[in-house]
């Protein structure tokens, strides 16, 4: 299965270009141009990694982030910045992003951070999994409940 | 001179090098010059008007006091004087009343008289009685005068003509000193005789000689010829001309400044004693009298001097200091003004820096990724004839975007701390950083850059923006300092367990001994004119203070200087 990615940015050129070079690389990639677009597009569909710009008109890229992780906290998420302060990479960090990246950045860092991520979530699913799993076992009632 | 130098204050020469919004408030100079003139003025000027109106007023009193003893002095020994003549008058009077003519021509009776006269009065030498005709027809006394003939004298005619007469004192026939004195007795019909007496000149002397006098006086009598009558201390002997001028007729007693020959000024009491030749006089010398006063004088100038000196100690001290505070906290308030308007601009710089790399950052990205897209085209096509020719201008492309951001994030990494924070820095990394930016200019020069910083350098909690704009303005000033080809070495090392020192070398022009006290002085600068604000090596001494360091520096004129920052590896805690 394709990893599934969403970028979020306000520069159109960039967005395109970014999002073919992913595709020509094999991934399932989505594209939104603000925060708000980017929310309502996850609300229907599932998302493993998102590439969030920071600084956007209207929603921005931290208020956006807090928005993902009250929806979809198992989506991972990084940062892409071209205003390098420490204080909102910290931030964002703290909100629980995987990472942040300097534009311009390589094709190759970005490529390994989002497997990187991808991992991440991955085995944070398989761990939930895992749980899901002895619980039922423990008590098979659960199945019932949960559904 | 150079005590001159040393007590003069900071203010004295100051100047304002840099005209402009933050001139001085002051001029120091004329605050100074009107604080001590004013108050020295308000000071003194009463404190030695009062001296004087002091001085004159006892020294005026001073000398009515010794006026008026001199007079007091003559007026009651002319009256002694006087009583004593008039009390031999007065016995003559008597013997004259008392006796008829016969009786007084019989030598026995005239003899007993003036035994009687000797015990009874006193003073009375001889007696004798003169004829109408000036014939001495008795005497009684120790000279042999019977027969003598006065017809002739003067004072026989004036007694004829007067009736009394008191004489000078003269030698006369019997060569000793003595005065005479005589009266006339006169019958109903016409004058009859004259009786004469001569008084001892001694009892006189005593009379006057006797008197306690202070300021070396001297009492004695003159004729109105100025002969002396009686010997004097220092103005001459008995029958001499008197050394003084005969002063002028007056009723009553006068005394009179005078300064004798020699000029010494001496203080003059007289007195014409009524009925006879005399004039009575009393000399004194009126440095002696004065001599108390003189005393007190010294004291009384001698304290003004002090208190005049004391004041203007004060003064001098007071107003001094005064306004070297002000120059002091006016300084103060320059430099702080200066600081802030330098790191405003310095915060403006950031900001600048900061809003153009996030501006260029976002095209970067496009072109990054859209160069990077076409790369990723031309590898998916194979067998693609000008592949070659299209991936080296695109690999250019993507090296230059690199390079780009490379100087953005760097912009960006030396604009982002401006804001005091302390963090764990590493000194390498930030020494480096500067480095970067002064790249070019170093390779222009052909300055050769030697960093010399142990990997192992334990990091420091400091500030990043500080140590940047320190080591920043290290740089500049060393580059500044040298010619083209030099040579700038920083090293770096711990020092002991607490510190780490880090040491600026250049081999440029070196600083002059007399300059390297002041390097660090705010507005003492060697560039000015050239845009120099004198301020680089102030600020960077104030940064390092505020990061709990210590800077030093060491010169030599023609060799290089070099700096040696001492950084505390941790930040105490902040007394705020």
């Amino acid at each position: 299965m394709k990893t599934r990615v969403l970028i979020v940015d306000d520069e159109e050129e960039f967005v395109n270009a970014l999002s073919k070079r992913l595709r020509i690389r094999d991934y399932d990639v989505t594209t939104s141009l603000s925060g708000e677009e980017a929310l309502e597009k996850m609300k229907h569909y599932l998302f493993d990694v998102v590439i969030l710009d920071v600084a956007m008109p209207g929603m921005s890229g931290i208020e956006t982030l807090r928005e993902i992780k009250k929806i979809k906290p198992l989506t991972e998420v990084i940062m892409l910045t071209g205003h390098a302060t420490v204080e909102s990479a910290i931030e964002g960090m703290k909100l629980g992003a995987f990472d942040y990246l300097l534009k311009p950045c390589e094709t190759d860092d970005l490529i390994a951070k989002i497997n990187l991520a991808y991992n991440r979530k991955a085995e944070h699913e398989e761990r939930i999994r895992e749980a899901k799993v002895r619980q039922i076992l423990a008590s098979p009632r659960t199945v019932l409940e949960d559904e | 001179m150079s005590i001159l130098k040393r007590i003069k204050p900071a203010f004295w020469d100051h100047q304002d090098l840099i005209s402009g919004p933050h001139k001085a408030l002051f001029n120091f100079r004329r605050i100074w010059y009107a604080t001590v003139l004013l108050t020295s003025a308000v000071v003194l000027l009463p404190l030695i008007t009062m001296a004087v109106i002091d001085y004159k007023v006892t020294q005026h009193n001073i000398e009515s006091a010794i006026l008026l003893r001199t007079a007091r002095l003559v007026s009651n020994t002319q009256r002694t004087i006087s009583f004593f003549l008039d009390e031999r008058r007065a016995a003559l009077r008597f013997i004259e009343q008392d006796n008829t003519c016969e009786e007084l021509k019989d030598p026995e009776r005239l003899t007993s008289l003036l035994e009687h006269l000797k015990k009874g009065v006193g003073g009375f030498v001889d007696l004798g009685i003169i004829e109408f005709s000036g014939l001495h027809v008795n005497y009684a006394g120790p000279y042999n005068l019977q027969g003598v003939n006065y017809s002739r004298q003067q004072w026989f005619k004036e007694v004829m003509e007067r009736g009394v007469y008191t004489s000078d004192v003269f030698l006369g026939f019997r060569r000793t000193p003595h005065l005479v004195v005589a009266i006339r007795h006169d019958l109903p019909e016409g004058p009859c005789y004259v009786l004469r007496a001569s008084l001892d000149m001694e009892k006189f002397n005593d009379l006057l000689s006797n008197l306690e006098m202070a300021g070396r006086g001297d009492a004695f009598l003159i004729n109105r010829e100025g002969l002396l009558q009686t010997p004097s201390l220092y103005h001459g002997k008995v029958f001499e001309k008197v050394s003084l001028p005969v002063p002028e007729y007056a009723p009553r007693t006068r005394v009179l400044e005078w300064k004798n020959a020699s000029g010494l000024p001496l203080i003059i009491g007289y007195r014409y004693i009524a009925d006879t030749p005399f004039i009575l006089m009393v000399v004194k010398q009126k440095e002696v009298l004065m001599k108390p006063w003189y005393e007190t004088r010294i004291e009384l100038i001698g304290f003004l001097l002090a208190s005049i000196t004391i004041v203007l100690i004060v003064i001098l001290g007071g107003g001094t200091y005064l306004v070297n505070r002000i120059y002091l906290a006016d300084q103060r308030r320059v430099m702080i003004l200066h600081e802030v308007e330098y790191s405003n601009k310095m915060a403006s710089i950031g900001r600048l820096a900061a809003g153009v790399a996030h501006e260029i950052n976002n095209p970067l990205a496009i072109i990054n990724e859209k160069a990077g897209l076409i790369k990723d085209l031309l590898s998916l096509k194979e067998g693609f004839a000008d592949k070659e020719q299209l991936l080296d201008p695109i690999n250019s492309i993507l090296a230059s975007v690199e390079r780009c951001g490379r100087i953005t994030r760097r912009l960006l990494g030396f604009a982002r701390h401006m804001d005091v924070s302390i963090q764990t820095v590493n000194l390498g990394d930030i020494v480096q950083g500067v480095l970067d930016f002064l790249d070019k200019e170093a390779e222009y020069r052909s300055i050769a850059v030697s960093v010399d910083i142990p990997g192992d350098l334990p990091a420091i909690e400091s500030d990043r923006g500080k140590l940047q704009q320190i080591f920043l303005n290290l740089i500049n000033n060393a580059f500044a300092a040298m010619e083209d080809n030099g040579h700038l070495a920083i090293t770096a090392k711990t020092e002991g367990r607490d510190f780490v020192s880090i040491t600026v070398a250049d081999d440029g022009c070196g600083i002059p001994e007399n300059d390297l006290k002041r390097i660090f002085e705010p507005f003492f600068s060697t560039k000015i004119g050239s845009g120099g604000t004198g301020l680089g090596l102030s600020i960077t001494y104030g940064l390092v203070q505020e990061l709990g360091g210590k800077i030093s520096v060491q010169s030599e004129v023609g060799k290089g200087t070099s700096f040696t920052i001492t950084l505390p590896l941790k930040q105490e805690q902040k007394e705020r």
